[in-house]
């Protein structure tokens, strides 16, 4: 089961590596783990997807709470949030196979950011799933490179939890 | 930084200070926490520091290597809960720290740990006795930092013995590069810490306390499960009011020994691995467990899955982490032992609870801790309970880690926190010397004994000459069986006797004492032992006797690895010796 963890620590040298570290050696599963700065210089903000149980996900936040530049923590599990992904993707496509892959950008609504010979470097944004779909799609026509940033997530306004309809 | 022009400013700095070294800025925030007392081993990176604590109003003691140094840093804040501080120089002096540093980490010992670091400009560029402090130890302290910025100096010292001695204590490190201490600044003036990442949770919750008082009163078989956290929280009074009050067994952990007077009828004395059989099934059988300061660690618990099958756990702790860590728990309560004490105090009702009472004074009759008394070998039992009469169970115990330890915490009774002083959670063979000298550092007049095995007594051996240098009195029984005894316990127990690289040939250890400076004492028959704890008692200078115990005695009884807390080996062979 993945997990989104959403952590505010200080923006100090070593904190990154504290935080890694700490999943090592409690051997915690991290799927992806982004790190940016926040519009507070003094601070960063970590996203971190962990996959695990819910005792697993109780003790990452535990012991992430204990490490003291770490200054907050948020749990997005169950909770309705924006997660998204980018991902940068350079795919084979020589002039006549070209019009089917633009199509493909387009139906995802993704965009040519460069273009080679043979290839198209697009830009995508949005879910895992969604990502996940278009390198599928993609790689009927040969794949060259891919790169990806890993989960970013925000906490919805005015909704917290899920439904279970939902 | 206020701002010198501005009017009505009361900090000071119209008439600027005059600006101090890095190096003098460390010495007035050690003598402005309160240290009166340091340990630690020169090095080049140093000599700025040591320059200003030349002349310097603190007892310094430099051991003789920096593991030594910083297990008697250990010592001393386990021997008084003041905050041990030690420093050593960067590279080689910052490795060496190591071993202590994660001794102290995971027995929650308040340490600040100072290193040297070479110059700012060579970080990173492989100089010489250079290595990434900060890196290495992360893990294995609570906090650590670089100090890059002589400005931040002060402010970060100050944040370093507020960490290391509050919530869950623990070892924290600076850092400091030699250019930093050479490097001028204004001093800040002491106010409030305030850390947006750090937290303290001291009151208990309210309803959680409640919920807890009701269990406590509802139950028929309830056990009281104490761990090291009560000493560090001095709740020892506390915790005992509480038993009495509520009428409770109370059984502790290695490192709650000493929190509950183990000669009172309720002890259950020490439960785990190598607990009283008394303890371990009380735990088994109980209704109600309420941990207070303890981590529910494997070496206590045993095989998880059928760790006190029917019992509802309540779970006392300051440290969030721990709590559901290892057992699930029903009734969790965040904060510290001595205020949730306090409340529960209020909350709870006596009740007689015979019936269980009766149950655990047949195990009590029926299992107690024993040993071949009429045995013509030394039995090392039989010296701790020596020991035990001769000291009136009134000496600061230390020791290193194996057979020797377990003896120690069955056979000598402890009465009074902060007597009792081993590494529990490491298991740090070689810390029994150091921390000795450590303890008798902090308290001058205590009758502070180490006891030792062979082999942890030769990791670290050589402390002897910090003991003489610094004419402390400690006194080191070596239980001598002339194996790795633990080890080959285990050995003899599950690997068919392959006593497999588990024998060292031993140097003459009284001899060896003598050299250092120290008084060294053999003993090989069982009728000199009372003697020769009546002389070791008698002398002033540090004093090593070595006994020559029975080479292939076992500690028992015993939970084998992976096994329930009540399946325990041994326990016909303690009835037949009873």
């Amino acid at each position: 089961m993945k997990h989104i963890i959403s952590a505010l620590v200080s923006n100090k040298p070593g904190v990154l590596a504290h935080v890694s570290g700490m999943f090592a050696a409690r051997a915690f599963n991290i799927d992806s783990l982004v790190v940016g700065r926040t519009d507070d210089p003094g601070f960063s903000r970590m996203t971190i997807v962990v996959i695990g149980g819910d005792k697993v996900l109780e003790q990452v936040r535990k012991q992430l709470a204990k490490i003291i530049d770490v200054v907050k923590i948020q749990d997005f599990s169950g909770k309705a949030v924006v997660a998204r992904d980018l991902m940068l993707i350079s795919v084979c496509a020589t002039p006549e196979k070209r019009p089917e892959v633009l199509a493909l950008v387009e139906m995802f609504r993704a965009k040519v950011v460069d273009i080679g010979q043979k290839f198209l470097m697009v830009e995508i944004s949005g879910t895992e799933e969604k990502l996940e779909a278009f390198v599928d799609s993609c790689r009927p026509y040969g794949l060259k490179n891919v790169t990806r940033t890993g989960t970013v997530a925000m906490a919805k306004f005015g909704k917290t939890e899920i439904k279970d309809n939902q | 930084m206020c701002n010198p022009s501005e009017k009505g400013c009361s900090c000071g700095s119209e008439q600027k200070a005059p600006l101090k070294t890095g190096a003098e800025i460390i010495v007035d925030t050690l003598i402005e926490q309160g240290v009166d007392t340091m340990f630690g081993y020169l090095g080049g990176v140093l000599l700025p520091l040591f320059d200003k604590l030349y002349d310097a109003p603190i007892n310094f003691i430099i051991p003789r290597h920096e593991q030594g140094g910083c297990h008697m840093a250990d010592a001393y804040a386990r021997a008084t809960g003041k905050t041990g501080v030690i420093v050593v120089t960067s590279g080689p002096g910052a490795c060496n720290l190591i071993t202590g540093l994660a001794t102290a980490m995971m027995d929650s010992v308040p340490i600040v740990a100072i290193t040297g670091q070479v110059r700012t400009e060579l970080i990173g560029n492989d100089a010489f006795q250079e290595a990434d402090t900060t890196g290495i130890t992360r893990p294995i302290t609570k906090h650590n930092v670089i100090v890059k910025d002589v400005n931040d100096l002060q402010q970060i010292l100050r944040e370093a013995f507020y960490i290391a001695n509050t919530g869950r204590p623990g070892p924290v490190l600076v850092d400091i590069p030699v250019d930093i201490a050479i490097a001028k600044t204004e001093p800040k003036p002491l106010k409030e810490i305030s850390m947006p990442g750090y937290k303290l949770l001291n009151k208990g919750h309210a309803r959680q306390v409640q919920m807890a008082a009701k269990a406590i009163n509802k139950s028929q078989k309830p056990v009281l499960y104490v761990g090291g956290g009560v000493i560090i929280a001095g709740a020892s009074e506390e915790l005992t009011t509480f038993a009495e009050k509520a009428n409770l067994p109370v059984t502790m952990t290695l490192m709650g020994l000493g929190s509950y007077d183990q000669s009172k009828p309720q002890s259950l004395d020490m439960l785990g691995m190598h607990g009283s059989a008394y303890a371990n099934y009380a735990v088994q059988n109980c209704d109600l467990l309420i941990a207070v300061g303890a981590r529910f660690e494997d070496r206590v618990t045993g095989k998880l899955k059928t760790f006190a099958p029917n019992a509802k756990i309540i779970h006392i702790d300051i440290d969030p982490a721990s709590i559901s860590k290892n057992v699930h728990v029903d009734v969790p309560v965040v904060g510290d032992a001595k205020e949730i004490l306090k409340e529960l105090i209020e909350a709870v009702e006596y009740n007689g609870r015979q019936e269980w009472f009766d149950q655990i004074a047949k195990w009590k009759a029926k299992h107690p801790f024993s040993y071949d008394t009429k045995a013509d070998t030394i039995k090392p039992q039989y010296v701790i309970e020596q020991l035990d009469k001769a000291t009136k169970g009134d000496a600061v115990i230390v020791t290193g880690v194996g057979q020797h330890q377990m003896w120690a915490a069955q056979f000598y009774k402890y009465n009074k926190p902060r007597h009792f002083i081993t590494s529990g959670g490491l298991g740090t063979m070689g810390f029994g010397v150091p921390a000795a000298v450590g303890a008798q550092i902090a308290r001058p007049d205590a009758l502070v004994i180490d006891i030792d095995g062979d082999s942890s007594f030769n990791m670290t051996m050589n402390e002897i000459c910090t003991a003489v240098q610094y004419k402390l009195p400690i006194k080191i029984c070596i239980l001598n069986n002339g194996y790795m005894g633990m080890v080959r316990q285990w050995q003899e127990l599950f690997y068919g006797k392959r006593y497999s690289k588990s024998s060292l040939v031993n140097p003459d250890f009284a001899q060896v004492a003598r050299a250092f400076g120290a008084v060294g004492i053999t003993v090989d028959k069982k009728d000199e032992v009372p003697a020769a704890i009546k002389q070791m008692l008698k002398e002033t200078k540090p004093c090593v006797v070595d006994f020559r115990i029975d080479r292939e005695e076992n500690v028992w009884p015993m939970v084998a690895a992976g096994k329930s807390l009540d399946e325990m080996d041994g326990l016909e062979i303690c009835e037949s010796m009873a």
